[in-house]
C-alpha cells in the first residue's frame, strides 16, 4: 500500500494531460495534413531541440514530468540539453558528443528492445 | 479483328472467357462477395514464411485451379500472360515458374488484369493461340511494404487510402466456347493530372478511367445505357465519385449502372477499409468471382470492365513525382 500513498496524483494528472496534448498535435497533423509519420517524427524532435535549446522546454518538464519527457519532443529536449552541457564540459567537440551522450540510454534501449521484439514477434496483417 | 475509331479493337470472332478462378485472403473472405470466390484463405501467410511467398502461392494455385476448372490439358494452354505489383513482377515469375507454359510477364499496375485480357484476346483472335491463361495477384502486406511503410511501423491510414486486395484472379481465354465473349477492347493512354498523394490513388486514376470510358463510347458508338454494368477496377469511393461527376460533365450519365470493384469487395463500415479496395487482384477477383458468375447466370448480359492502374513506384513518390494513371476497357457480352 505504501507505493500508492507515495504517488503524487496531481503530477500523474498533469503528465497525462500534457503528454496527451502533445499526442493530439501529432494526431491532428496526421489527419489534417499530408505529412508522413516520418516527417511528423522529425518535426517533433526538432521542435524539442529548439524549445530545449532556448530553455523553454524545461518549464514543461518541471510542470508535467514524464508527460513532457517521454514524447519525442522530450528526446529533442534531451539532445539540446546534452549538447549545451557537452560544450560546457568539453568545449566545441561537446556540441557533437553531448547530445547523443545524454540520449544514449534512450537510443540503446530502443535498439535493444527493438531487437528483442524482432526475435519474439512476427509481423501481422493490420486490422484496419 | 479490326480497329474502330481511335483506339478500340473490335473482334470479328470474339474470344470466349472459358473459365475463371479466384483465391482471396481472410479480409476479402469476410466481405460481401465472399460466396463468389473459389477459395477463401484463413491466413494471409497461407503456411509460407513471407508475404511474397504467400502471394506467389496464390497466383500459382489460382492458375492451376482455372486450368483444372476448364478441363483443358495444360499442353493446350498456349501462352500465359501474368503480372502483379511487386518489383520485377516476382509474384508471377516465382509463382508460375513451374507451370510450364510460354510466359509473358506484364505490368500495368492495378490495370494488369484488363491488360492481360486485351493482349490475350488479340493472341487468340489472331490465331497465335487457342487458349491463353491470364493471371494476376496482389497482397496487402507485400504491397504496403513496397509502396508505403513496413507494417511493423504500425502507421495510421488516412480516410482516402485504399486497401490492397489480397488474392489472385485468373481467366482462360479461348478460341471456341459458349461465351461470355470479349467483343471489344479499348486500351487506354497514360494520363497524368498531377496528383501526388499516394494515399489517394482513386483521384489519380479517375481521369484515365474517364478518358478510356469516353473513347470507348465514341469509338463504338455506344452509350452508357448499352451496358448492364460498367465496372472500374479500383477507383474506390473517392475515385468513383470523381469519375461519375466527370463523366456527367462530359455528357455521359453512368450513375445508374456504374460501380467500382474496390467499392464492391469490402463492406466499408464493418471492415474499416476507408476508401475501398485496390490492387491487381481487386478487379481480377471481383471479375473472376462475382461478375463472371453473374454473366454465366445471365443476370448481366453486357458489361464493360475498366481496370485502372496507378503507374507509380516508391522511388518516384519519394522524389515528388506525380502519379500517372492508366485504364484499359474490355467489353464482355453473352
Amino acid at each position: 500500500m505504501g507505493f500508492f500513498q507515495t504517488l503524487d496524483y496531481m503530477m500523474l494528472l498533469k503528465a497525462f494531460i500534457v503528454g496527451g496534448l502533445i499526442c493530439i498535435i501529432g494526431q491532428i497533423l496526421i489527419d489534417k495534413t499530408k505529412l508522413t509519420s516520418a516527417r511528423i517524427l522529425v518535426i517533433f524532435v526538432t521542435t524539442g531541440v529548439i524549445l530545449g535549446g532556448l530553455g523553454i522546454y524545461k518549464y514543461l518538464v518541471d510542470f508535467a514530468g514524464s508527460g513532457a519527457t517521454v514524447p519525442l519532443t522530450g528526446f529533442g529536449n534531451a539532445l539540446a540539453k546534452g549538447a549545451i552541457e557537452g560544450v560546457k564540459q568539453y568545449g566545441f567537440i561537446g556540441a557533437f558528443t553531448g547530445g547523443v551522450t545524454a540520449a544514449a540510454g534512450g537510443i540503446a534501449a530502443a535498439v535493444f528492445f527493438g531487437y528483442i521484439a524482432a526475435l519474439i514477434a512476427k509481423p501481422k496483417m493490420k486490422k484496419q | 479483328m479490326n480497329r474502330i475509331g481511335n483506339q478500340t479493337i473490335k473482334f470479328n470472332n470474339p474470344p470466349t472467357i472459358l473459365e475463371t478462378a479466384s483465391i482471396v485472403g481472410p479480409k476479402e473472405a469476410n466481405g460481401p462477395l465472399s460466396k463468389y470466390f473459389d477459395k477463401c484463405l484463413e491466413d494471409e501467410f497461407w503456411g509460407e514464411n513471407s508475404w511474397e511467398k504467400a502471394e506467389s502461392k496464390m497466383i500459382k494455385e489460382a492458375s492451376n485451379l482455372a486450368i483444372s476448372k476448364s478441363n483443358l490439358p495444360i499442353s493446350d494452354i498456349n501462352f500465359c500472360l501474368a503480372g502483379d505489383l511487386l518489383n520485377q513482377c516476382i509474384s508471377s515469375n516465382f509463382g508460375l515458374r513451374e507451370i510450364n507454359i510460354p510466359f509473358f510477364g506484364i505490368f500495368g499496375a492495378c490495370s494488369t488484369f484488363a491488360e492481360s485480357l486485351c493482349l490475350g484476346s488479340i493472341l487468340v483472335e489472331s490465331n497465335a493461340a487457342n487458349n491463353v491463361l491470364c493471371s494476376v495477384s496482389s497482397h496487402f502486406c507485400s504491397a504496403e511494404k513496397q509502396f508505403r511503410f513496413p507494417l511493423e511501423l504500425g502507421n495510421q491510414r488516412p480516410q482516402s487510402a485504399q486497401w490492397t486486395v489480397t488474392g489472385s484472379g485468373c481467366a482462360i481465354i479461348s478460341k471456341t466456347g459458349q461465351g461470355p465473349y470479349i467483343t471489344h477492347i479499348t486500351p487506354g493512354k497514360i494520363i497524368d493530372m498531377g496528383i501526388k498523394d499516394s494515399n489517394n490513388m482513386g483521384a489519380a486514376m479517375a481521369p484515365a478511367a474517364l478518358d478510356t470510358l469516353i473513347t470507348h463510347f465514341k469509338d463504338t458508338g455506344r452509350n452508357p445505357s448499352y451496358y448492364d454494368g460498367i465496372f472500374t477496377g479500383d477507383l474506390g469511393y473517392v475515385g468513383k465519385e470523381i469519375l461519375t461527376e466527370l463523366a456527367l460533365s462530359k455528357g455521359y450519365n453512368i450513375k445508374s449502372n456504374y460501380n467500382d470493384c474496390g467499392v464492391l469487395i469490402f463492406d466499408k463500415d464493418a471492415q474499416d477499409t476507408h476508401s475501398g479496395g485496390s490492387g491487381c487482384a481487386c478487379a481480377a477477383t471481383v471479375f473472376s468471382g462475382y461478375i463472371f458468375n453473374q454473366l454465366k447466370e445471365k443476370k448481366y448480359k453486357k458489361i464493360l470492365l475498366i481496370a485502372t492502374g496507378a503507374l507509380t513506384n516508391s522511388t518516384t513518390a519519394q522524389q515528388g513525382e506525380s502519379i500517372p494513371g492508366i485504364a484499359h476497357a474490355v467489353s464482355i457480352e453473352i
